[in-house]
């Protein structure tokens, strides 16, 4: 079991390295075999993996492989926590993972000419995708299959580095530099509060082992911490809410949302492998892995599900005034990680993480079929210069039809058992933000309707805008692309119907996912819940599928019937539109208070503390003392022969006198 | 007493053949009338792979004393001997590298190190002063010979003059100390030694008296103030090839005589030593790093930085306990590795009659090759501590075990002087990467050094991503084997 | 009657004159040799002393390999000696600055 996990994690790694260190000697061919056979076998493992955690009823593994460091009673170490929710998520990350490897194949295959003429940047870049991807898929193993924090927080900030480096793969681009940065700093903000919490927990569990937390997690229950005094925290209130912020970073939640939309200047593959299907997930898999502490405090939970449920309604709106195809999806996804979080904060981690698995599926789906209309359209990502693409594209026409269906929750698609279980675990819950959260994931229903099927009319039907050279050269992708997009859909459709009665309301994550009773509003409904059949029907009779028929029926009178009616809104609600495509100002506040305070801020502490007090007085005045001393003491060095042994003699006797007077 | 039998033969076997062969390589470089000396080069590598052999078969944990309990076989002294074999395995690589480079390739080079490798171990196997004084003298003699093997440099022969008569002064202090602890305790063997001193009173004059020579014999081996003085002259004076031997591998020697006498057999005066280290510790990480900060010269520089490592390798070995011992040790390993890396380095920088010692030298490097910068870079940063990198290990390791007995102040000195060392390596690195090259010679290696510097590198990464193992061994040897501590 | 003692102080003055010769003497390096010659004696006079006031044969034995050595010392010694003196042309220590800082 350990060889086979060890393997699991290592064969992406493994081809990460070849295809990254070798790039001259193995070539484009070679590093893409070595990473997607690397792939390939970790996905093979993982899915035995799966079958045995699910099906053949393993125990949980739960061991250490290695040691890395004892240090002051502190034992940090390697090791894997291997229950279903892992099984699942490696099963999700590995198999999108090697749908993403081979469709790149397709989708690079000419990256060259995006380069300068014999640039540094350029050479290898094919090679060194792979290599990045694959360590990715290394990385994100690593967090999932973590069993401490430590490993954890390791895995965390490896995805987010590749991410990093993967948004500004086209380092040549200035949007994409820029989109990579803010990345970065964002995720810095999340991950303070991520290595916060951690230290928290260190410190107050004198452990990182996650079992051993977790078996503690009720005794610090009612340990109060003063964040300021008089004003008394549940420790574990603050410990939650720090570990929240770290995924609110990682997930993309408001306020710290702003990085994902820009994140799209990568290349399309890592837009659906990491910014979509699983790296921007690891906040949903970390709170769900988290609930023994989660559970403890009611108020950490609240806030969770405000958030989540601004994020799920306030992310949708902005997706129906994008027209760049990528960010439309961008926004979607913010939107369904929103309905993630928001079923994390009732409680309802099952139906949270079995939205994340489904949503995988179709949103990779849903990018990589971009990512074709954008090969076909030859990298023009505007809709509104596309349209009538159906009879070039028929194989991406129809997985982006599946794909689109199941992410507004048609019933049947995957989408809708997860969606559907989510809406109703909100209006179970007890929690006082629930009824506002149910009204914020209700209306989503209509408005993700609404802008995926706008995205849909808009690039596939009507009128063909796009100009006469592109479109004598419209032509179906190539096999490596479609075949991943066929075999993503096949997920995106059936997954959903053998697997929610056991993830949503059933015992699929018994041991893995803790709910307190008071919580627990998935049993409640799993009481009521008679099957698939059953869900449908009741699924007819309640708001949601409606709503979303009357998003779908909305795009259609708007984009496909009255193609004008659109532009005549948008001069009427001219305010509202600038509003919205400003993304409700988040950017411009962050560039003028945050970015432009802490440049005015840092200039001053530079002009004043910095080049006054640190260099001239701390460093330059250290630096020159320290200098003067070394040249005095440098003297002492005389080079001759008898200073030295006088040296030695004064040594000695300095030690005799200081060790035997006083002593009889 | 009982004549000498198998068993005495057994447990020191690894030294009799070494000695054998090193006498067969001295032969063998007589008749041999290669220029290269590629069959004297060999055949010490091989002598040196025939020890690591002998040991591994015989490595265990038992103790055996041998010869009249003159010689101790336990896991200290092997571990000490695998590590002394591997060092000087790697350090015969860079001065054959040398000696081809500068034209000077002569076998006694090899047949002396051999010779001082051979001295290392007696050391570490001393359970007797008579012994442990044979073995000093042995590494002793080879290594002044060593140094002054540069018939026709002036600057040679100041250093081995200096570095023999400063090393004939201490060697007599050591005598000296000895004659005061055989006068008190009446025998000459290190347990019996702890066995009388644990049975004295503490304050018996002519014991510390005694305590104190002998602290400051080890000392000088060590190079810690102010017994350093020879340092930075005999590491400027000495061919670089020499250097990077003697710098690195002996200081294991010196490790071993710490602990054979210190701990083995003047254990119960923990007290009293403790003291003493504490002050040669902080005076050597003081005058180290500081007075490095003032050298042009990148041998001269590493001599200083050796002395203040030094002073970090004393703060492990003064906190008296089982770990402290342990992280000491793991220190010196560390060091070992770390300059080795260093002069391998600066060896592939020099060209024939020219050696590339001054900080200028260095300056551009990573345009002239990317890859032996990043090798220095490595070598820095790990010297100056900075995580992750194994130097930051062998560090962290020392000053846990300093604030484990309550010497908080002392860490904290530590901490303050190790930054103000970070600067004399931050500028190593300043200048290979944002300074010009003054030099344009492109620089050329022989394949196997090529290989050897860069896994020298890897090394101190890998282990320093992943220290465990390493420290694994030092910690391994230190909770097995008895010690005698008051 | 002789007491062990008086050979300890014989021994104690005659390391002192030796060390004090070292450092004192700035002219020939042959002088340092017979200092650490007369070092060594010193160490074996105390050695002997011990030895026989303790009934202990190992201090004498002690004796012998420190007389050994010493002489392959003052051979090493004697051939640096040599070397320098082949660069040099001179022994003097004064002249044995070059290397210094």
């Amino acid at each position: 079991m350990q060889a086979m996990l060890l393997t699991i994690v290592l064969a992406p790694l493994v081809g990460a390295i070849i295809a990254g260190l070798f790039a001259r000697q193995v070539g484009r061919a070679g590093a893409h075999w070595a990473t997607i056979i690397g792939v390939a076998i970790s996905a093979a493992l993982s899915l035995v993996v799966f079958k045995q955690q699910v099906f053949d009823g393993a125990p949980v593994w739960n061991e250490s492989v290695y040691t890395w460091m004892v240090i002051g009673g502190f034992t940090f170490e390697i090791g894997f926590l291997v229950d279903r929710l892992t099984a699942m998520m490696m099963v999700v990350v590995t198999s999108v993972s090697l749908m993403v490897h081979i469709y790149t194949i397709g989708y690079m295959r000419d990256e060259a000419h995006n380069w300068p003429k014999n640039s540094r940047a350029g050479r290898h870049a094919y090679q060194r995708f792979f290599a990045y991807i694959s360590l990715f898929t290394f990385s994100m193993l690593m967090l999932v299959m973590a069993n401490n924090f430590l490993q954890l927080f390791f895995g965390w900030e490896a995805v987010g580095l590749v991410s990093y480096l993967l948004i500004g793969f086209w380092l040549n681009r200035d949007t994409a530099v820029y989109a990579n940065l803010k990345a970065f700093l964002v995720n810095r903000v999340g991950d303070f509060g991520f290595l916060l919490g951690i230290g928290m927990i260190l410190f107050y569990f004198n452990t990182l082992d996650y079992a051993s937390v977790f078996a503690a997690a009720e005794r610090i229950d009612g340990l109060s911490i003063a964040l300021f005094p008089g004003f008394e925290w549940s420790v574990i209130t603050v410990i939650c809410i720090l570990l929240f912020i770290g995924a609110m970073g990682k997930s993309a939640q408001v306020p710290l949302h702003v990085w994902l939309p820009d994140s799209m200047e990568g290349p399309t593959p890592i837009s659906a492998l990491i910014h979509a299907a699983t790296m921007v997930t690891a906040g949903i898999f970390m709170v769900a892995r988290m609930s023994p502490l989660f559970e403890f405090s009611t108020a950490a939970l609240s806030f969770i599900l405000v958030i989540g449920a601004i994020t799920a309604l306030f992310m949708g709106f902005l997706g129906l005034v994008q027209n760049d195809i990528k960010r439309v999806v961008a926004y979607s996804t913010l939107s369904q990680l929103g309905y993630m979080t928001v079923a994390l904060g009732v409680s309802a981690y099952a139906a949270g993480v079995f939205h994340l698995m489904t949503h995988a599926f179709f949103k990779a789906l849903l990018f990589l079929a971009a990512g074709s209309v954008i090969i076909a359209m030859h990298h023009e990502q505007d809709m509104r210069k596309m349209g009538g693409l159906k009879k070039y594209l028929p194989i991406t026409y129809w997985t982006s039809l599946i794909g689109t269906l199941a992410l507004i929750g048609a019933p049947f698609f995957s989408g809708f058992f997860s969606k559907d279980a989510i809406i109703m675990a909100v209006g179970e819950s007890t929690l006082s933000a629930a009824g506002f959260a149910y009204i914020a994931v209700l209306l989503g229903v209509f408005v993700t309707a609404l802008y995926s099927f706008r995205l849909f009319f808009l690039v596939f039907h009507g009128k063909e805008r796009m100009d006469e050279q592109t479109r004598s050269h419209l032509h179906e992708s190539p096999a490596v692309v479609t075949v991943p997009l066929i075999l993503l859909a096949i997920p995106s459709v059936l997954i959903g119907l053998p697997l929610v009665g056991s993830m949503a309301f059933g015992d699929f994550f018994a041991g893995a996912i803790t709910v307190l009773p008071h919580n627990d509003v998935l049993g409640r409904l799993a009481q009521e819940y008679t099957g698939v059949i059953g869900m449908v029907i009741h699924g007819l009779v309640t708001p949601p599928v409606w709503l979303a028929a009357a998003g779908v029926v909305t795009a259609w009178y708007l984009y496909l019937h009255r193609p004008e009616l659109p532009e005549r809104i948008r001069q009427r609600f001219a305010g509202l539109h600038a509003f919205m495509v400003n993304k409700y100002g988040f950017d411009d506040f962050n560039e003028k208070v945050f970015a432009g305070g802490s440049r005015r801020l840092g200039d001053l502490l530079w002009r004043h503390g910095d080049v006054r007090v640190i260099d001239g007085w701390l460093v330059n005045g250290t630096a020159n003392t320290v200098g003067r001393l070394a040249q005095l003491a440098r003297r002492l060095q005389s080079g001759y022969l008898y200073h030295y042994a006088f040296a030695m003699v004064l040594g000695l006797l300095l030690m005799l006198i200081l060790f035997t007077t006083g002593r009889g | 007493m009982n004549l000498p039998g198998t068993q005495d033969y057994l447990a020191a076997l690894p030294e009799i053949v070494v000695a054998t062969l090193a006498c067969i390589v001295l032969l063998i470089d007589l008749w041999s009338n290669d220029r290269e000396r590629l069959l004297t080069w060999l055949a010490t590598q091989f002598t040196l792979l025939v020890g690591i052999v002998l040991i591994i078969v015989q490595l265990s944990t038992d103790v055996t004393y041998a010869f009249a309990g003159t010689y101790v076989k336990d896991i200290l002294s092997d571990v000490l001997k695998l590590f002394i074999f591997i060092g000087a395995g790697v350090a015969f690589l860079y001065m054959r590298e040398y000696l081809r480079i500068h034209n000077e390739m002569k076998g006694e080079y090899f047949t002396l190190g051999l010779f001082a490798v051979l001295g290392m171990m007696v050391l570490a196997s001393a359970s007797h002063m008579i012994t442990l004084y044979l073995g000093l003298e042995l590494l002793s003699l080879s290594l002044y010979a060593l140094v002054a093997m540069r018939r026709d440099s002036a600057q040679s022969a100041e250093a081995a003059m200096k570095y023999f008569m400063l090393g004939a002064i201490a060697s007599g202090m050591l005598l000296y100390g000895m004659s005061m602890i055989y006068g008190a305790t009446g025998s000459l063997d290190l347990r019996e030694v702890a066995d009388a001193v644990a049975q004295a009173r503490s304050d018996d004059l002519i014991l510390i008296f005694g305590l104190v020579f002998i602290v400051a014999g080890i000392a000088f081996k060590l190079g810690a103030v102010p017994f350093h003085m020879w340092a930075p002259d005999v590491y400027q004076g000495a061919p670089t090839a020499v250097t990077l031997f003697l710098a690195t591998v002996p200081k294991l020697a010196a490790f071993a005589m710490l602990m054979r006498l210190l701990v083995d057999g003047l254990g119960p005066l923990h007290d009293q030593w403790q003291g003493m280290l504490i002050i040669l510790a902080v005076l050597s990480m003081a005058i180290g790093n500081l007075v490095a900060i003032a050298q042009e010269n990148i041998r001269r520089m590493l001599a200083y930085s050796t002395i203040s490592h030094v002073g970090f390798l004393l703060l492990g070995v003064l906190s008296g306990t089982d770990q402290g011992y342990a992280a000491a040790l793991f220190y010196t390993v560390v060091y070992m590795i770390m300059g080795l890396g260093a002069f391998g380095v600066l060896v592939m920088l020099g060209r024939a009659g020219f050696e590339a010692d001054r900080l200028s030298d260095i300056k551009g490097l990573n345009q002239r090759s990317p890859w032996l910068a990043g090798v220095m870079l490595v070598m820095m940063f790990s010297m100056a501590g900075v995580p992750p990198f194994l130097g930051f290990w062998a560090k962290f390791a020392v000053l846990q075990e300093v604030v484990a007995v309550g010497l908080v102040w002392l860490a904290v000195a530590a901490v303050v002087f190790s930054i103000i060392g970070a600067f004399y390596y931050l500028r190593i690195v300043k200048l290979i990467y944002f300074d010009e090259a003054e030099e344009q010679a492109p620089i050329r290696g022989s394949s196997p050094m090529r290989v050897m510097v860069s896994s020298n590198g890897l090394v101190v990464l890998l282990f320093g991503l992943f220290p465990a193992p390493l420290l694994g061994i030092c910690i391994a040897v230190f909770t097995r084997i008895e010690l005698v501590i008051g | 009657m002789i007491v062990l003692s008086d050979y300890l102080i014989l021994a104690a003055i005659l390391f002192a004159l030796s060390v004090a010769g070292i450092f004192i003497n700035r002219k020939n390096v042959l002088i340092l040799l017979m200092c650490i010659e007369l070092m060594l004696l010193a160490v074996n006079i105390n050695f002997v002393a011990f030895s026989h006031f303790l009934n202990d044969i190992a201090g004498q034995v002690f004796v012998f390999f420190i007389l050994t050595v010493a002489a392959a010392e003052a051979a090493i010694g004697l051939a640096i000696l040599v070397v320098l003196f082949r660069n040099r042309r001179t022994i003097n220590v004064e002249d044995l600055g070059s290397l210094k800082g």
